[in-house]
Formats: C-alpha cells, sequence, structure tokens
C-alpha cells in the first residue's frame, strides 16, 4: 500500500515534470526561431547595456558546469570515498551545463556563424579567447572522460535489444568488447584526466571572472576578487544543483543516497557561507564610505528598482533558505535537495547582478540625454524572447539529460563505482 | 541643409589628382602597411590666411596625405566654448555613414548644471578618442579591432563577431552595436536612404540580410575613408560653430599642433592613461 502511494506520488510529480518542460520547450522554440529568423531585434539589451540576459545565463550554466565538475573531483582527490558514487553523475551535469552555457553565448552572437574565428584567428591577449580555448579544452576533457567512465557499462548495454542497445553500440563506435587490461587503462586515464581537470575547471572558470575583472572601464567589475568569487560561486551553484539532482533522481532512495546528499549539502553550506563572506567584502570595501565611482551602483543593486534581484532572489531564497535548511535539516536529504535545488536555480540572480548593473551607468555623464534612441538606453530588463531562448537552452538541457537517464548506464554506472 | 552644401564647395575644391587616388586605391578594408609612402597629394596652394578655418584644416590634411601613414597623427580638437550644440555632427555623421537605429558615432553630451538664477548649460561631442593606449583594441578575442599606425583605432567587419565585449570595455561608451534595424521599418515603405550604402573603410557596406555591419560593434574612424580621399571627416565639415578641428599632429605648423599646446586644452578621462587623440578646448 505504501509503494503504490509512493509510486503514484512520484508519477504526479514526473506529470507534472513533464508538463513543466513541454511548456519550456514550446516556449523555447518559439524563442530559437525568433533568434534564429529576426536576429537580435526582440532582444531588449541595447548599444549601451550591450550584455544582457543571455550573457548571464552563460555565465550561471558555465558555473554550475564548473562548479559539478570542481566539487566532484576534489572530493575525488582528496580521497572521500562515499562520494565516489556520483562522479559519473557528476561528469554528465557538468556536460550539459557546458553545453547549454556555449548555447546562450552563442546565441548572444552578433554572427553566429563565425564563432570558429575564435580559432583560427585567437587574439591570446584576450582574456575571452583564453577563455574560450580553455573551455573547449574542458569540453573534450569532460566528454572523454565520461566516455572511459561509461564505457563499462556501455559495453553491457550493448548486447541489449532495441533504442538502449542501439544507442549503447553506436556510442561504442561498434566495439562491443572490452579487454581487462583496456578496462585497468580506462580507469587509469580517468584519474589522469581528473587530475589535469582540475587546474583546467578552476583557470576557466577564473578566467571567466577575469573577462569581467580586467575591463578597466568598468569599476563594478575591476576587482580582483572577481575570479574567485566566480570560483566560489561555482561550487556553490554547482555543488547546489548536484545535491539536488542525486537528492530527487537517485533511484535507490537507501542511507547510502541519504549520507551522499547530506554530505553534499554539508560542503555547499560551508562554499555558500565562504561565498557570502567574499561578497561581504566586495559591497562593505566599495561602499562603506559613501563615495566612490561604485557606490551608487551597488545602492541602485541593493534598493533600486530590481532591488528583490538581490534581496528576494540572492539573499532570501538562494541564501537564507537554503541556509536554514542545511544547517537545521541537514540530515533529511530532500530538505537539503529543496535547499540546494532553490540555491542553484536562484543563483542565476546572482549572475544578473553581475553583468547587468556595470553597464547601466553611462560612461560620461549627460549621454543618456544626447541622443534618443531605444537602443541607447543606460536600463535594460530582459524581454520575454530572450527568457524564451534561455527556456529553450533550459528544455534542451533537460532532454539531455533525460536521455543520459534513462537511455545511458549513467546511474548504473554510478552504483557500481 | 548646411552639411550638404559646404560638402559640395568642398568637393568641388578636391583637385583632379585627387581622383586619380580615389581610382587607384584598392577596394576593401583599409590595413595600410607603414611602408606606404605617397599617396600622390597635391596640396595644391596654401590657402589665404582670412580664409575658412575648414580651407586651413583641408590643405594640412593633404599634406600630411604626402607623408606615410606611420608619419601622420590624426586629433581631433573639440571647442567647447564654441559649440552651440546644435548637432549638425551627429547629423552629418548619421548621414556619411548611414548609422542605423542603435548606432551613433558622435553624440552631443548635454548638460545642465547651477541653480536658478546662476545656470549653464554645456555641449560636449563625444567622437571615439582614438586612444593611444585603446581598452577596448585588446580585449577582442578574434584580432578584429586595431589601432592604425596613423593612429584611428577601426574595425574589420568581415572579421567581428559581435560578442561586444570591445563595447564594454570602451570608458567612452563611444562602440554601439548594429542591431540590423531601420528607422522606417514599421512605415508603408522602408525609405531608400536607410538602404543605400555606407563607404567605411574604403568600401562600399550594404546593410542587407544581416550582413555586416549588421551584427558588429561600429565606431567612429575619423571618416577615414574621406580623410583618405582629402577630405576633412564629415562633422569637421557640418559644425556650424566651426568648433571641431582635424588635422595631423606630427605636423608643427597645422592648426590642430597650436591648439593642443594651449592652456585651456584637456581631455577625457585622463586618468585611465587611454591617452586619447581627441582634445577639448574648455
Ligand atoms: S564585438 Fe567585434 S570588434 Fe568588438 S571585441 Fe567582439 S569581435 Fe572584437
Amino acid at each position: 500500500m505504501a509503494t503504490m502511494t509512493t509510486d503514484k506520488r512520484k508519477s504526479g510529480w514526473a506529470g507534472v515534470a513533464a508538463f513543466v518542460w513541454v511548456v519550456l520547450a514550446v516556449l523555447g522554440i518559439q524563442g530559437l526561431l525568433g533568434r534564429l529568423l529576426q536576429g537580435h531585434h526582440l532582444a531588449n539589451y541595447g548599444s549601451y547595456v550591450t550584455w544582457g540576459l543571455w550573457v548571464a545565463a552563460y555565465i550561471y550554466f558555465i558555473g554550475l558546469s564548473a562548479g559539478a565538475f570542481l566539487l566532484s573531483s576534489l572530493i575525488y582527490v582528496a580521497g572521500m570515498k562515499r562520494f565516489e558514487k556520483i562522479g559519473v553523475l557528476a561528469l554528465f551535469v557538468s556536460a550539459i551545463t557546458l553545453v547549454m552555457a556555449l548555447l546562450s553565448i552563442w546565441f548572444d552572437l552578433g554572427h553566429m556563424g563565425r564563432f570558429y574565428y575564435i580559432y583560427i584567428r585567437p587574439n591570446f591577449g584576450s582574456m575571452m579567447a583564453w577563455m574560450v580555448w580553455l573551455y573547449t579544452a574542458y569540453f573534450l576533457l569532460v566528454l572523454t572522460e565520461l566516455w572511459l567512465a561509461l564505457r563499462p557499462g556501455l559495453v553491457r548495454q550493448a548486447g541489449e535489444e532495441g533504442f538502449k542497445g542501439k544507442l549503447a553500440r553506436l556510442l561504442l563506435f561498434g566495439k562491443t568488447s572490452v579487454t581487462e587490461q583496456q578496462l585497468a587503462a580506462g580507469k587509469r586515464w580517468l584519474k589522469i584526466l581528473g587530475g589535469i581537470g582540475v587546474p583546467l575547471a578552476i583557470s576557466f572558470h577564473g578566467g571567466v571572472g577575469a573577462l569581467f575583472a580586467t575591463v578597466v572601464a568598468r569599476p563594478y567589475w575591476h576587482t580582483p576578487l572577481y575570479p574567485i568569487l566566480f570560483l566560489t560561486g561555482a561550487l556553490a551553484s554547482g555543488g547546489a544543483l548536484l545535491a539536488a539532482v542525486v537528492a530527487f533522481l537517485w533511484p535507490k532512495k537507501d542511507e547510502e543516497w541519504a549520507s551522499i546528499v547530506t554530505g553534499i549539502g554539508r560542503i555547499v553550506l560551508g562554499i555558500l557561507l565562504f561565498d557570502l563572506l567574499l561578497e561581504w567584502a566586495e559591497f562593505s570595501i566599495a561602499m562603506w564610505y559613501s563615495v566612490g565611482p561604485e557606490y551608487e551602483l551597488m545602492m541602485r543593486v541593493l534598493f533600486g528598482e530590481y532591488w528583490y534581484v538581490f534581496w528576494v532572489f540572492h539573499i532570501l531564497l538562494g541564501s537564507l533558505i537554503p541556509i536554514y535548511l542545511f544547517v537545521r535539516k541537514g540530515n533529511n536529504p530532500i530538505a537539503v535537495g529543496v535547499g540546494g535545488l532553490l540555491a542553484a536555480v536562484t543563483f542565476m540572480a546572482v549572475r544578473l547582478n553581475i553583468v547587468v548593473p556595470a553597464l547601466v551607468e553611462p560612461q560620461l555623464r549627460g549621454l543618456e540625454w544626447s541622443y534618443r534612441d531605444d537602443r541607447l538606453l543606460f536600463e535594460y530588463l530582459p524581454s520575454w524572447f530572450e527568457w524564451q531562448v534561455v527556456f529553450f537552452v533550459v528544455a534542451l538541457g533537460i532532454a539531455i539529460f533525460y536521455v543520459g537517464y534513462r537511455w545511458l548506464p549513467i546511474v548504473r554506472t554510478s552504483e557500481e563505482a | 541643409m548646411e552639411w550638404a552644401i559646404s560638402r559640395r564647395r568642398l568637393l568641388s575644391r578636391v583637385t583632379s589628382s585627387a581622383l586619380a587616388f580615389a581610382i587607384s586605391s584598392a577596394a576593401g578594408v583599409m590595413r595600410l602597411s607603414a611602408a606606404e609612402t605617397k599617396t600622390g597629394f597635391d596640396p595644391g596652394e596654401p590657402p589665404p590666411p582670412d580664409a575658412d578655418v575648414l580651407l586651413r584644416m583641408q590643405y594640412e590634411l593633404r599634406k600630411a596625405l604626402q607623408k606615410p601613414v606611420d608619419q601622420r597623427k590624426w586629433v581631433m580638437v573639440i571647442d567647447l566654448r564654441k559649440c552651440v550644440g546644435c548637432h549638425a555632427c551627429t547629423i552629418g555623421c548619421v548621414v556619411e555613414n548611414k548609422l542605423p537605429p542603435g548606432v551613433v558615432y558622435r553624440p552631443v553630451i548635454e548638460e545642465e548644471f547651477g541653480t536658478y538664477p546662476n545656470v549653464g548649460r554645456r555641449f560636449i561631442p563625444r567622437p571615439c578618442m582614438q586612444c593611444q593606449n585603446p581598452p577596448c583594441v585588446p580585449v577582442c578575442p578574434v584580432n578584429a579591432t586595431w589601432k592604425r599606425p596613423d593612429g584611428v583605432i577601426i574595425i574589420d567587419y568581415e572579421k567581428c563577431i559581435g560578442c561586444r565585449y570591445c563595447i564594454t570595455a570602451c570608458p567612452y561608451n563611444a562602440r554601439t552595436f548594429d542591431f540590423g534595424e531601420y528607422f522606417t521599418d514599421g512605415t508603408p515603405h522602408r525609405a531608400p536612404y536607410e538602404e543605400a550604402p555606407s563607404f567605411e573603410y574604403g568600401k562600399k557596406w550594404y546593410r542587407k540580410n544581416e550582413d555586416s555591419p549588421i551584427g558588429n560593434a561600429r565606431k567612429c574612424h575619423f571618416c577615414l575613408h574621406r580623410v583618405e580621399k582629402g577630405q576633412l571627416p564629415m562633422c569637421a565639415t557640418t559644425c556650424i560653430g566651426r568648433a571641431t578641428y582635424f588635422g595631423d599632429a606630427n605636423d608643427p605648423d597645422s592648426l590642430v599642433s597650436e591648439l593642443i599646446a594651449k592652456p585651456n586644452v584637456m581631455r577625457l578621462k585622463e586618468e585611465l592613461g587611454t591617452d586619447p587623440h581627441v582634445y577639448y578646448l574648455t
């Protein structure tokens, strides 16, 4: 009876999730078509506030990716055996969020067809070029790691009938048998790649922070703390996402599961608190004497028109409630999962508050009155279309996750780890 | 229109050798090598001392064109006390470069200050500062923008991927983005002048089918396509107050060299170390 109720509840939730996904996908495809057919016309960013929601989404997703990856490998490097099981899942989450990040920034380009120029004519003096090269390397590394980790499971799956078998054979490039030696070599490679991955993830995500921090013209970004803040933010949001994914989607809700989730919860709690400390430094130092180039901008972030992005989304929903859940309900995996989900989703508010405020202040006083044009405004609120494009990216990410979750030996391999 | 008349008058004064240059100059984005020597310009006779200041500047400009490009240093000087805030330079620039919505190269900043009855207004035209140390150049991930030997910062529209990093990096908000929009869209007909090509960087640019310069960062280039043909930048010719001066700061006898040695000269945000090539007289 009890199982029946649980099953019912489960399928109820699955129904809701499927419905939400369909809505996201339909709206998202509309957004995608708008982007492909009409370029940037429907977007609200302009020539002055020239980066908007998509850039924020990009740093958000890429942070999730770096965070999930770093957390899993740091745990691994630190030899915390009980987390080893989530290694493959973490890699998978990391690969998907990276794809989501790349898609978001690709949509943002003025010439999407020219993205490869960054490979054929890079300027390595530019932080942006570094970042792209580093995350390309990281992407290849994550894919290779994922493939190596999944190979044993895929080999087993290759013998099955139907779609699962076909998919496994496709991913194995037809080589459906592996020797013990190959497996051992694969494991060795996994270790080596994992070792390379940590500094790579640190440098590329630190690099994303540096992309902003090196811009001398924007005092709001131009702070040495930024690359560090990006890393802690990545670890906090990526870790929180991982906690939520494991809490809600792990097939066997046994004691081990509970111990993994609550363990990640504790780590995320620590990083979240550290992140808040850095943020306090960032705001308090710049604002203390109520004067200086950043003061007014930060006042706008805290008490301006969009105050709720900071206070409601970031502080209340993204920090206080998760911290409460991690501290007071730290032994309850579902509560930790809810806290993780909240912290991970609302971290987008932090990303928006990084990108937009720096751009809403005219570089020269009076510029805001000098030439009337809808694209030459010093204000910005993302358009519905911009959100729709993000919905597309999210729906696609969920779809890839679902394919892996359902038809690839992601969880099974994790369980066998 | 004032600007059109003055432009025609100036055009008529361009010598036939200018035409020869125009024909011989290669199409495509100008990436002049420092080795390039004479452009074939004959500056002609210097204008009489009481002639319009535009004639003197045009003579000096053509004189400078006789030198190799790396020996020229184009600067602009704007006399804020002569600027009347008419925005003719902004509009002249929009017309010359066929600027679409969202793109502006030379807005005129208007400021009001003081309290009644002691109030004042100030107008600050803001072209690209053509910095000696441009913060917008090193950020470009694909080397699509650079400083020419004569100091002008240009963009290769065909290389720019439209990431807009340079737009965020400019401390003067002097770069804007071409969204591919038209002022007369939404009216019964898109006006033909909006589809006329611009001649930036010595090439014909048709804004069609999301092709460049649509989707690119855009900026003031001191009207290089005019300058290289012996004409002053459009904003200098349309300025009704004769508040905008243009010339070669490497020529000690040029008007701009004289002006930037005045004690009331200043530049915007000098503390950043960008070393702008646009000077203001206050
Ligand atoms: S917008 Fe174009 S010119 Fe500017 S940084 Fe990006 S690629 Fe370079």
